[in-house]
């Protein structure tokens, strides 16, 4: 699966390179600020997890970096050059993929056509084209088998799948599609234990394969597996930034609890 | 230049022994397509008018009953393809006296060719449906609600201006205009089969049906369509333009609407102002029966035609069989009851996990 991922993923990548720069970032939502003076580094090769509790600001975050909600302070940098998306389409563009936990397929469309929307194979290009729907069945199918995604009919909607499979067919086709970056949005936070361990080993597939990636959870536990680089939100600031090195599991667990208030509410609780 | 990242070994798959692909079968493939639970309709409605009523089982019959569920079927495909994208369009049914009354007054009123009005009309119409479009995809608000205000502003102006123009509520007969004749035999011609003479809308429709086919089930667009309808936040994230799209499919509608008020102008010669309304219901019914879902991101083409057909069996069925044509209205209702529940079946069946 690895040599799947290497073989396509963008060959220009190395290693510790940063992909994406933010800095000083935020963003308003008319008088509501709901992020502001985030740093934060997408180097190649390397995930770095974003945690933080319900309405922390990830979500606004991974908005900013995906082009669905442009920010409105600070600089976003892809590979050194200043951007400002205001579409999805732009984000990928520049080889940056979002996996959606909760919008990422098209539950009613067969499997190969959600592996292919968006960048559909056409056989001329011109309006009405035929799509190659013979190649691009076979791509699809060939791509989730050398992923280990065993699925029984290439044409079945894709809603028949389990969310782990769905979670891993739509990293498998950002993969597939070229993307240097990778942004996944809490992939395990509606998947049982197996099927995160599944979404877990294709995220540190995609890093060992040269991708950046950013892994979006509120579970340290997960985080701790497969991250180089943690930063907590909270509240819309950063309020933890370190490298795997200078952290320890414990420490990210008891700060995502709430750190010095949960210490604090413990005491008084204490009987 | 080769990535200088060292990849480790692979991780094992998640599940130890791979279960063999398979194909599902046939019967399973045919039983999920959208149009199944109106073919069999169909098919059972042929054959119970077919029994119990002898004048339809002539050939000049099954004409009429074609010729009928054209004229339904013509627009139903567009509103087909515009609920599979996740939309809306209540103003189908007026649109269509719109389209008829500005092509037929603006060549009378000018005196100019017969053509002028008729592509005139056409780039009204074409308006129309990106209006309502392009207000869907920029507020947000509910199709149903801005097509019901489109509704009502066109069934007023339809008979405002008619009123202001002709000083009656219907248009001034058009028949002595240049070209009216070469628009009469595109729009509503008769072709002559030997055994059969069918009109020339039954085989617009097909054409029409066939192109919608095609677009959805292998095009590029038709893949968007079904995820714009299917889930359109995950298609816009995938880079699927569902703006575009969306008003693309109201100015389908719209297109169609417009050739069919060409059909009824070139076949009658004038319009009655107050023609259309209540047919956007027809429509909307003719796709859902035809498998597609309320909710958008499934339906087809195909099925819209067999909606349509089984509405014109009905119509001039219950006339072969003598019996009260009042009925009608009666059997809408329980067949679009029928066709929501095998509807729900039919989703839950393909969305099921196997």
């Amino acid at each position: 699966m690895t040599d799947t991922i290497a073989e396509h993923a963008a060959q220009d990548l190395e290693a510790g390179s940063p992909l994406v720069q933010m800095e000083n970032v935020g963003k308003a939502y008319g008088a509501i600020r709901a992020l502001e003076g985030i740093n934060l580094t997408v180097n190649a090769g390397e995930v770095t997890c974003v945690l933080g509790d319900n309405g922390a600001g990830k979500s606004t975050l991974i908005k900013i970096i995906s082009g669905l909600h442009p920010h409105t302070e600070g600089t976003v940098k892809v590979d050194g050059a200043a951007v400002h998306f205001s579409s999805p389409r732009e984000s990928l563009d520049h080889g940056i993929a979002t996996v959606y936990q909760d919008l990422a397929v098209v539950g009613l469309m067969e499997v190969w056509r959600n592996f292919f929307l968006g960048s559909e194979i056409r056989k001329g290009n011109y309006p009405l084209a035929p799509m190659d729907i013979k190649g691009m069945r076979e791509i699809a199918d060939a791509e989730l088998k050398k992923m280990g995604i065993t699925v029984k009919d290439i044409n079945q909607p894709i809603g028949t799948l389990s969310g782990g499979q769905r979670q891993c067919v739509a990293i498998a086709r950002a993969v597939y599609f070229g993307a240097r970056v990778l942004i996944l949005d809490e992939p395990t936070a509606a998947l049982g234990v197996k099927q995160s361990g599944v979404v877990l080993k294709y995220t540190a597939a995609a890093r060992d394969a040269g991708l950046g990636v950013v892994f979006i959870t509120h579970n340290p536990h997960h985080a701790y597996m497969v991250g180089d680089h943690f930063i907590i939100l909270k509240l819309g600031r950063c309020v933890l930034d370190k490298k795997r090195a200078e952290v320890s599991l414990d420490e990210l667990t008891a700060e995502m609890a709430g750190g010095q208030e949960l210490a604090e509410l413990s005491h008084e609780l204490e009987r | 230049m080769s990535s200088t990242v060292t990849t480790s070994p692979p991780p094992q798959s998640p599940s130890a022994p791979e279960p063999a692909q398979v194909r599902r079968s046939m019967l399973s493939r045919v039983l999920a397509r959208p149009e199944i639970g109106a073919l069999a309709a169909a098919i059972a409605i042929f054959i119970f008018f077919f029994a119990v009523a002898p004048p339809f089982r002539t050939l000049p019959a099954f004409s009429t009953v074609l010729y009928a569920s054209s004229t339904i079927g013509i627009v139903a495909v567009g509103v087909a393809l515009l609920m599979i994208g996740g939309e809306f369009d209540l103003s189908a049914g007026v649109a269509v006296a719109t389209a008829a009354l500005a092509s037929a007054m603006i060549s009378y009123q000018f005196s100019l060719n017969a053509w002028v009005g008729v592509f005139i009309s056409l780039v009204i119409a074409l308006a129309i449906g990106f209006v309502n479009g392009y207000l869907v995809v920029r507020t947000g608000i509910p199709s149903f609600l801005i097509t019901l205000s489109t509704f009502f502003v066109l069934q007023g102006v339809n008979l405002g201006v008619t009123k202001l123009v002709t000083g009656t509520v219907a248009t001034t007969n058009i028949d002595r205009l240049d070209g009216f004749d070469s628009a009469r035999a595109v729009f509503a011609g008769n072709i002559d089969l030997g055994v059969i003479t069918i009109e020339i809308t039954v085989v617009w429709w097909i054409l029409f049906v066939a192109v919608a086919t095609w677009v959805l089930l292998r095009t590029r667009t038709g893949n968007w369509i079904f995820a714009s309808g299917g889930n359109a936040a995950s298609a816009r994230a995938v880079g699927v333009p569902v703006p575009k799209v969306k008003i693309g499919l109201f100015m389908g509608v719209a297109f169609l609407a417009w050739f069919l008020g060409q059909h009824l102008l070139f076949n009658f010669s004038s319009v009655q102002a107050g023609l259309g309304v209540g047919n956007e219901f027809i429509y909307i019914i003719a796709a859902v029966v035809g498998g597609a879902l309320l909710t958008g991101g499934y339906g087809s083409a195909v099925g819209s035609a067999l909606g349509a057909f089984i509405f014109g069996m009905v119509t001039q069925g219950i006339v072969f069989a003598g019996w009260d044509p009042n009925w009608f209205k009666a059997f809408l209702g329980a067949m679009l009851l029928l066709a929501v529940l095998v509807n729900l079946y039919v989703k839950n069946y393909a969305s099921q996990r196997r």
